[in-house]
């Protein structure tokens, strides 16, 4: 006969609590938020960036909780289909966001965040769901796929950042006769190619060619698409001997090491190689254009954004947290703490080489061609280059070929193309 | 009464957590995934009822249908030649550990040992040794001479799969020569003694006496390696990737399934597709099921002669 004196005195203080609460006055609530991530090599730095914040908004307190990267898609998509999640949510770009935005799980950020209207379109393209037009994220941080070379080897053998095509293959074959392999790009992994491509590409298919692939106006077929593919296919004999089992980490250590005088890379090589070896001087530039005179172009890349839980119980904490990720302060922090390029516009970067690659792409600078376009279904345009490149590369397919599978892969599911 | 009736009946108690398990680890997933099959699903959310036009994608539409056979293809040549590497090279190995000879345990060991590591750290230490550029395999030919013969093995379509047919086989031969050996050993010696008696050769005795009493050991090592090959994964997930590389070379089903159902490891951002890759799993069951079930039938039948 206990039980029901329990549940009356229960009763009894969950109403006091009801009328109690509202005599608490509002502003010294404190809001907790929480913050999900996959940058775990970040923690500190996010940490540092939430203290800046915290700060200046007395009563909202941010905890950043990062994922193992590989597990973090399913983690929060879990957790969002579950109805929970945190408030801030780190997003992936492009073909990543969109099934969250569109299942609804994520606020849009258009009229709640008035300095994304500064923020360079293509930039925002990552953060953007197609379907509605909205834009469900501020970016975070850019990168870019170009040459990088070792400034060392190319003052020793007194080699110049070529300006034309023909140029670069005389650098890469002065680097073979002295010994160096001249790029320390391989083909055993699919992804390589794509960065590979990436870096060539756009200098040749040339700017017009993105915009009419991806609005249908054109296919893979188009003689633009096959042009640089061959280009690629002229860096062959530059390349690591054995190139076709050549993995990414190979590829890693000949350009730390200094046996390769240039990479065709990302530019989130640039930390990984401060790291495994501080001694290595990296330079940067695009691929030089046919002739000297005509545009070079550059690839860049969203790397993701941040997001708001639209089910979040603290939207205006939140906010006040994104908008402040979205500032001109926070970029800097970000860039210098980071040594990444920020996605906030008019930020520089204190690194010297990443100050110029800022410059390059704002003059340069061009969409990353699957990436940002194609990787929104199965095939996606990543798996089906990649894979059609190593065809290419291995003698099994020719370049026709090649561009007739990309197309047919992609109209499978790719609206324009049908 | 009620006693009794537990007594006799108290295995079930025991059965419980072993079902409870199985049934949530096992035939929970296997139900859904048959039930997930029947759906369109892009992405992250469920769409509308499909019918059966996951399964016609996968048989029948381009892209899904040149990898899907692409893929049965790669996994009925992983099988047949772990099959016949383990049937010759297995079986001569058993033989030889027969005959108890100095040292016989060393190798006994040495060609076990494989078997005891984990697929993904045989996948890394070969994916090392083959390196093309530093590995010690490539070192060694070029040591002895055989530069010409340096090849990037895991790069080139021609190479990539023989390769990792050849580690597979190299990792799991411990278990049919143990197999094969306790097979040897169950037959008495009296049957060779009378073949012997009889005027027969070595390789006759094995022929006419040993092959056919080994029978039914070859027969269960045929469905075992069968079933294992067509359920291969890790060892070309750890050595290339969930994509197939090199130009879908090492394609097998498994990883097709990985990568439609998760997206590919490489390209990070593209959707899952779990009811086309729930299509493709299904299909692998079916098969593998079928074909098991086929071979242990015609298994007991030919037991029942001897």
């Amino acid at each position: 006969m206990h039980a029901p004196r329990i549940t009356v005195s229960l009763v009894l203080l969950l109403l006091a609590g009801l009328i109690l609460a509202p005599a608490v006055p509002v502003s010294a609530q404190e809001v907790n938020l929480t913050f999900w991530s996959w940058r775990t090599e970040d923690q500190a730095a996010y940490d540092q960036f939430i203290q800046a914040f915290e700060a200046e908004n007395p009563g909202i307190h941010v905890r950043f909780v990062p994922y193992k990267n590989t597990e973090y898609n399913t983690i929060v998509a879990t957790a969002l289909q579950a109805g929970s999640g945190p408030d801030i949510i780190h997003l992936r770009a492009y073909g990543g966001l969109e099934p969250l935005a569109d299942a609804g799980y994520l606020m849009p950020m258009d009229d709640q965040v008035e300095a994304l209207k500064a923020f360079n379109p293509d930039v925002l393209r990552g953060a953007t769901n197609r379907k509605d037009g909205k834009v469900y994220g501020v970016p975070f941080a850019l990168q870019t796929v170009q040459v990088l070379y070792n400034v060392r080897v190319f003052q020793e053998l007194g080699l110049k950042e070529p300006q034309t095509w023909d140029e670069l293959l005389q650098v890469a074959a002065a680097l073979k006769k002295a010994g160096y392999i001249p790029f320390a790009n391989g083909a055993k992994e699919g992804w390589t190619l794509e960065t590979f491509f990436g870096a060539v590409g756009p200098s040749f298919y040339g700017p017009e060619f993105y915009s009419e692939v991806v609005a249908g106006e054109t296919t893979f077929e188009d003689p633009r698409f096959k042009a640089a593919v061959e280009k690629m296919l002229e860096l062959r004999p530059y390349l690591p001997e054995s190139y076709m089992g050549v993995g990414y980490t190979d590829m890693q250590v000949m350009f730390a090491q200094e046996l390769a005088g240039m990479m065709l890379a990302g530019s989130y090589e640039l930390g990984t190689f401060a790291q495994m070896n501080p001694n290595l001087q990296v330079g940067v530039f695009p691929i030089p254009p046919e002739r000297a005179g005509e545009p070079a172009a550059m690839t860049m890349y969203v790397d993701g954004s941040y997001g708001v839980n639209a089910a979040t119980k603290h939207p205006e904490a939140a906010l006040e947290f994104i908008r402040f990720l979205a500032s001109r302060e926070y970029g800097q922090m970000f860039a210098d703490t980071l040594k990444q390029i920020s996605a906030v516009p008019g930020t520089q970067p204190q690194d010297p080489v990443l100050a110029e690659l800022v410059q390059l792409m704002e003059a340069h600078g061009t969409p990353y061609l699957m990436l940002t376009a194609f990787r929104y279904g199965q095939p996606s345009g990543s798996t089906l280059l990649q894979n059609e490149l190593q065809g290419v590369f291995a003698g099994k397919l020719s370049v026709e070929q090649a561009a007739r599978n990309i197309q047919k892969g992609l109209a499978s599911w790719y609206e324009p193309f049908q | 009464m009620n006693r009794s009736w537990l007594e006799r009946h108290a295995y079930v108690l025991f059965l419980v957590p072993g079902l409870v398990l199985y049934g949530l680890f096992m035939v929970y997933p296997l139900g859904s995934s048959l039930g997930y099959s029947f759906f369109h699903w892009d992405g992250l959310v469920r769409g509308s009822f499909a019918g059966l036009e996951n399964f016609r994608a996968v048989l029948t539409r381009s892209p899904y249908q040149e990898r899907f056979w692409g893929a049965l293809g790669h996994n009925a040549l992983f099988f047949v030649s772990t099959l016949a590497i383990q049937s010759t090279v297995g079986l001569a190995l058993a033989a030889l550990f027969r005959k108890k000879w100095r040292g016989f345990g060393f190798f006994q060991t040495v060609y076990f040992v494989p078997y005891t590591l984990s697929m993904v750290v045989v996948g890394f230490l070969w994916l090392m040794l083959l390196n093309p550029t530093w590995g010690a395999f490539n070192q060694a030919l070029r040591a002895v001479g055989l530069g010409g013969w340096v090849q990037p093995w895991l790069g080139q379509t021609e190479t990539a799969l023989p390769t990792i047919i050849l580690v597979n086989a190299w990792r799991w031969l411990g278990f049919p020569v143990l197999v094969f050996l306790a097979g040897l050993q169950g037959i008495p010696d009296e049957f060779h003694e009378a073949a012997t008696v009889d005027g027969a050769t070595g390789w006759q005795a094995f022929r006419h006496v040993t092959l056919p009493l080994l029978a039914p050991v070859l027969g269960m090592m045929t469905i075992l390696t069968f079933i294992w090959d067509f359920n291969a994964f890790e060892l070309v997930f750890v050595m290339q990737g969930s994509s197939g590389n090199p130009y879908y070379a090492t394609d097998l089903l498994g990883t097709l399934f990985y990568r439609t159902a998760f997206g590919d490891s490489t390209t990070g951002g593209e959707p899952g597709q779990i009811g086309i890759a729930s299509a493709i799993a299904v299909l692998m069951l079916l098969l593998i099921g079928a074909v098991s079930y086929l071979g242990v039938r015609q298994m007991q039948k030919r037991q029942v002669e001897y």
